[in-house]
């Protein structure tokens, strides 16, 4: 079904869904510690070192592209379909986000099956009826794809070239205006002259590198306008097996990943903090017993303990069937719960850590001091420990979230992964398999599905290593 | 050290019990062997008689935990928990859903999984200590830097793409080998084995490569290898003959957390590769939802790696005689 481009804003009906709600949670979370962090000096400095790297900082540009489409497809919500006699608004089964609206023709734009990039006709022949009604065999043009030319096979090259440039100067003009408003508020706030300011910017003087920073937003602009200008009249990554646009499925795929990636940590991340540092604080039996609990979780090999956790997972959503009312909520509950299996399986290592951590700290002099004061034990571990052990926390939740990323392709194939009606890399290179075993074969889901996962996890392996150069007070002294 | 690993292997025992537990109540806290029978028997063909006929046939019709019908012991051993999870410490794996024999599968299964998985093991330790050495001799030049940067980027691929892409290169286009299948002749296999481990090696390359050089850039900090220079060493003998000898302990470390890691590597490269492994099986039991397998190897896999924790102990004292077990 279709979702009509025109309908009333104020009608629609707010469909939130789980993960959603721990999205929300999650980025409000990370806005208190940048306010909180702000006022820090010891937690500015390091970050002050990781934006000073250029590296690092396009790596976060690149992630902060990323996060702004991922948070855009997860605002939920129900179209309005037509009023009622009664006044009462009848809403459509199917759950969208403000993404798909904002790249409504991508998502509209079906074919019948599988088509090349750029491509205007089908992969695959078929018969087609001729004007005299006789019969023919060929390849069908495509519904939307190259719709607009009447003889693709001359014209699409030249329409190709026109359009990319006009892409590229649109990217170009934008760049420039980001440009000159930027360095206008540097010229402001540094009482330079305008030109010294862009100099430095362009020469690559300033010690926040904004060179590198523009160039990435540029290319950032250059892929997204040469997607809009190109996008709506062709499938620049093809078409999949029922016809769905490839850029569309592997943007979509984008939140599943981020989810994946951010939330894991997230739900985890209490339990292995506290236990952690109680281990290391209290030591005696609460040692002996938190140990013993991740010992026997981490001694299970990870994949396996996930395969019988999703297993059981599968079998209660069909058994229950009345608590996911449409597809999307079941494939959400199923997201959250690999996400919570993740996390159990991955806490343990951050658990160590953090006990070392804290059997080290609570010999330091000021613990010491607090507990012959009569300190709480309690006040003690939120007052002293845990700021002390936080740089660890921050380190491991970046280290792993490239790894968790690339997990869920894997899971995906081994059958346990995300929901197989919801977008993920790993249900597109899953389904890539079958299609490269095609005569001739089916290239371009399996590309795109890797292009994008590598920038995403490139860029925060990248980010990672400078947050952990910054961070890691090893590293740091030398 | 002989009462040390005797201690070691009597801490396993409760670990594994925990283990056990885990895996039982996960299957059947929220699932009841009635559920099991539904998902198994599909759609079409549930009625209450197929479902007692399935529990029956599977050893599903007992109690979970303690049968109140039966006397004494029995009151315990007559249970599912026992029947499919405690005759799992005598290696008694019992039968799979469809009837075969689980210990008589693995031992057959246990030798494609050891012809992959250890040559990709030796050789990736091999590729990636030379290649990290190389970097740690170029220090801080160019070579160094773009040794790093190229990691970051090896990294930054899923293994899937290395085995679609190798295959696809190497068997599809090229036709140097077949693109999956295994023999058990000998020297018929190694055509077979050469694409997984090639594949298998490149993809560790990334993360191994970064590890073992900030191993031996750590190590070369060090105070006793500015006397080895002094002394007039040269550099490779330095890092041949001090470094890597010093630096085993914690590639040793490192070396253990592969080993679960191998269970889970081979899982993926066996079952695109064709290769009648453990790996391929548990994921054909994850498939078929085959309770029997997967806790069978659930345990396996733990068992396998305590074994693994156990021996790192033992080897440190073999390459540092300072650390000592007691």
């Amino acid at each position: 079904m279709d979702i009509s481009a025109d309908f009333n804003w104020w009608q629609i009906e707010p469909a939130m869904l789980w993960t959603d709600v721990l999205i929300y949670i999650l980025v409000a979370a990370i806005g208190i510690f940048v306010v909180y962090a702000r006022r820090h000096e010891h937690l500015r400095a390091p970050w002050r070192q990781v934006l000073y790297r250029r590296l690092a900082m396009s790596a976060l540009i690149i992630l902060m592209a990323f996060v702004v489409i991922g948070l855009l497809d997860s605002i939920h919500f129900k179209v309005p379909l037509e009023q009622r006699e009664d006044g009462s608004v009848l809403y459509s089964t199917e759950v969208y986000s403000l993404f798909d609206r904002i790249v409504l023709p991508l998502k509209n734009h079906t074919e019948k099956t599988y088509s090349e990039p750029f491509a205007y006709q089908l992969y695959a022949k078929e018969n087609i009826e001729q004007a005299d009604g006789s019969m023919r065999r060929d390849f069908p043009r495509l519904k939307y794809g190259s719709a607009h030319l009447d003889a693709p096979e001359i014209q699409r090259g030249v329409d190709i070239q026109a359009r990319s440039l006009v892409a590229l100067g649109e990217a170009v003009l934008l760049g420039l205006l980001i440009t000159t408003l930027l360095a206008g508020w540097q010229t402001r706030r540094n009482n330079e002259r305008f030109t010294i300011t862009l100099q430095g910017m362009l020469m690559g003087r300033t010690r926040l590198p904004w060179r590198s920073m523009l160039a990435t937003v540029f290319f950032i602009l250059l892929f997204l306008l040469f997607a809009m200008e190109l996008g709506t009249h062709y499938h620049i990554f093809g078409t999949d097996k029922v016809g769905q646009d490839v850029l569309y499925l592997s943007l979509k795929s984008i939140r599943t990943g981020l989810v994946i990636g951010t939330l894991t940590t997230l739900v985890m991340l209490p339990f292995a903090v506290l236990l952690g540092i109680m281990a290391g604080y209290f030591r005696g039996w609460v040692d002996d017993v938190i140990q013993y609990l991740y010992t026997t979780l981490s001694s299970i090999p990870s994949v396996l303990l996930i395969a019988a956790a999703i297993l059981v997972m599968q079998v209660y959503i069909e058994n229950n069937p009345q608590q996911f009312a449409t597809v999307l909520q079941r494939a959400d509950a199923r997201l959250l719960f690999l996400c919570l299996i993740l996390g159990i399986t991955s806490w343990t290592s951050l658990c160590r850590l953090l006990r070392g951590e804290a059997l080290k700290l609570r010999e330091a002099d000021y613990i010491q001091a607090s507990q012959a004061f009569g300190v709480r034990s309690a006040k003690i571990i939120t007052r002293h420990l845990l700021p002390n052990v936080m740089h660890i926390v921050l380190i491991v939740i970046v280290l792993d979230f490239s790894g968790l990323v690339l997990a869920e392709a894997v899971l995906a194939y081994v059958g346990v992964g995300v929901d197989p009606s919801m977008n993920s890399w790993g249900n597109m290179i899953n389904s890539a398999r079958l299609e490269m075993a095609r005569e001739p074969i089916v290239w371009w889901s399996l590309l795109a599905a890797f292009v994008f996962m590598f920038i995403l996890v490139l860029a925060a392996n990248l980010f990672a290593d400078a947050v952990r150069d910054a961070f890691d007070p090893r590293l740091r002294s030398s | 050290m002989f009462a040390y690993i005797v201690r070691r292997v009597l801490y396993a025992v409760p670990i594994l019990i925990g283990v056990n537990l885990l895996t039982f109540v996960l299957f059947f806290v929220v699932n009841t062997p009635d559920n099991m029978a539904r998902v198994n028997l599909g759609v079409k063909h549930v009625t209450p008689a197929a479902i007692e006929k399935w529990k029956v046939e599977h050893g599903y019709d007992k109690p979970l935990l303690y049968n109140s019908l039966e006397q004494g012991s029995a009151a315990l051993t007559n249970t599912i928990f026992y029947e499919k999870s405690v005759r799992l410490f005598v290696f008694d794996f019992g039968a799979a859903d469809d009837g075969r024999d689980i210990g008589h599968d693995i031992a057959q299964r246990m030798w494609p999984s050891l012809a992959i998985a250890l040559p990709m093991f030796i050789v990736g330790l091999l590729v990636n200590i030379t290649l990290s050495m190389l970097l740690a001799f170029f220090r801080g030049s160019y070579i160094d830097m773009s040794g790093v940067v190229l990691g970051v980027i090896f990294m930054s691929v899923s293994t899937l793409f290395y085995i679609i892409g190798g295959q696809y290169l190497m068997g599809k286009l090229w036709h140097l080998v077949p693109i999956s299948g295994y023999s058990n002749e000998w020297p018929a296999a190694i055509k077979f084995l050469i694409l997984p481990v090639i594949i298998g090696v490149i993809g560790g390359i990334g993360s191994g490569t970064r590890w073992y050089r900030t191993i031996f850039l750590e190590e070369i900090s060090k105070d006793y290898v500015r006397t080895a220079r002094a002394k007039g060493l040269s550099e490779l003998r330095v890092l041949f003959r001090h470094v890597l000898k010093n630096a085993m302990v914690p590639i040793l470390t490192g070396v253990v957390v592969v080993i679960p890691m191998l269970f889970m590597g081979s899982l993926l490269t066996e079952s695109f590769f064709g290769i009648p492994g453990l790996g391929s099986y548990t994921i054909d039991a994850i498939l078929a939802q085959d309770f029997s397998i997967v806790k069978a190897m659930v345990f396996l896999g733990s068992v396998l790696y305590i074994i693994g924790l156990i021996l790192t102990d033992i080897s440190y004292t073999l390459v540092d005689p300072r650390i000592r077990l007691n």
